[in-house]
């Protein structure tokens, strides 16, 4: 009965592997500023999955807490981020990391 | 019944995490992100963190992406990013490559401590509380941890969240007339 295979742990950790693996591609592949904000999200959320999953197996909440504060700080990191990209493409419109290069204004 | 739940919503976090990756235009991209952080909610869902689904779907899918959409249609970069270009033509095969690795590392890794027996744990307090009360068990366990162990660092996010905002308003806000953030070759 292919029903009554249960997802354990293991499945949980290694989809958040993946998910962390593509993640870490699109921040190397990728120059638009904003799609690399999204790339550091999609890692955040993939070290949220394995604490989740840990915290199922342990019957610990401390691994739910431990998340709760990392979407608060991922929050607090995009809040400024997206200030210091607006402070940069006001200056230079379409510029991508490439162009960001050299700290100069 | 939950292995459909989780392959359904394993492809959703997959698919929208290569559509973040691949997509050339940011809004789709933000729209990929969507979709992957609704999958990530409903696999919260199936491990009983309820309210951190909720959480999920409320500050990520809510307010981040909103945040992301409005700098893209404040900005006006809604066009497409050109993938052709490649300034290093080497970049993409090695973030493949470190990206391969580091999926088979990790899957390794996890897989060869499959076999160990998880370290018993003493319960804590808010988990036997849980269990008692299974009904809204995972929101009081979760609130009695937050606000008991740790609630000098919730306090601290609040001082985080005011330097964060307080600074974004500085960072983001146009120069006064005479007065520039660019020293030396100011226009």
């Amino acid at each position: 009965m292919i029903a009554a295979i249960q997802p354990t742990t293991t499945w949980y950790l290694l989809l958040s592997a993946a998910l962390f693996a593509i993640g870490v591609v699109g921040v190397m592949v990728r120059r638009n500023p904003l799609v690399l904000f999204m790339c550091i999200e999609l890692m955040l959320n993939a070290v949220n999955l394995s604490f989740v999953a840990f915290a199922k197996k342990m019957g610990d909440v401390g691994g739910e807490s431990t998340v709760f504060f990392v979407m608060v700080v991922a929050a607090a990191e995009v809040v400024v981020g997206l200030g210091i990209v607006v402070a940069i493409l006001r200056h230079k419109p379409n510029a991508t990391t490439d162009d960001l290069s050299e700290l100069k204004g | 019944m939950e292995l459909f739940v989780f392959a359904v919503a394993g492809l959703m976090v997959l698919g929208g995490a290569v559509g973040v990756v691949v997509r050339t235009h940011p809004v789709h991209a933000a729209l990929s992100l969507v979709l992957t952080l609704f999958g990530i909610a409903v696999l919260f869902v199936a491990q009983d963190a309820q309210f951190l689904a909720a959480v999920e779907v409320i500050v990520y899918a809510g307010a981040i992406v909103v945040l992301f959409l409005f700098v893209i249609m404040l900005l006006g970069i809604d066009q497409a990013e050109n993938l052709h270009v490649e300034p290093f033509k080497i970049q993409r095969p090695v973030a493949i490559a470190v990206g391969a690795g580091l999926v088979s590392l990790l899957g390794l890794a996890v897989i060869a401590s499959r076999e160990h027996p998880v370290p018993v744990v003493t319960p804590s307090q808010a988990v036997t509380d849980a269990a008692l009360d299974p009904h809204d068990g995972n929101i009081r366990a979760l609130a009695r941890d937050v606000f008991s162990d740790h609630v000098l660092a919730f306090e601290l996010t609040s001082v985080l969240l005011v330097i964060a905002v307080v600074g974004t308003v500085i960072l983001a806000r146009k120069p006064r007339k005479g007065e520039s953030y660019v020293t030396g070759s100011a226009q």
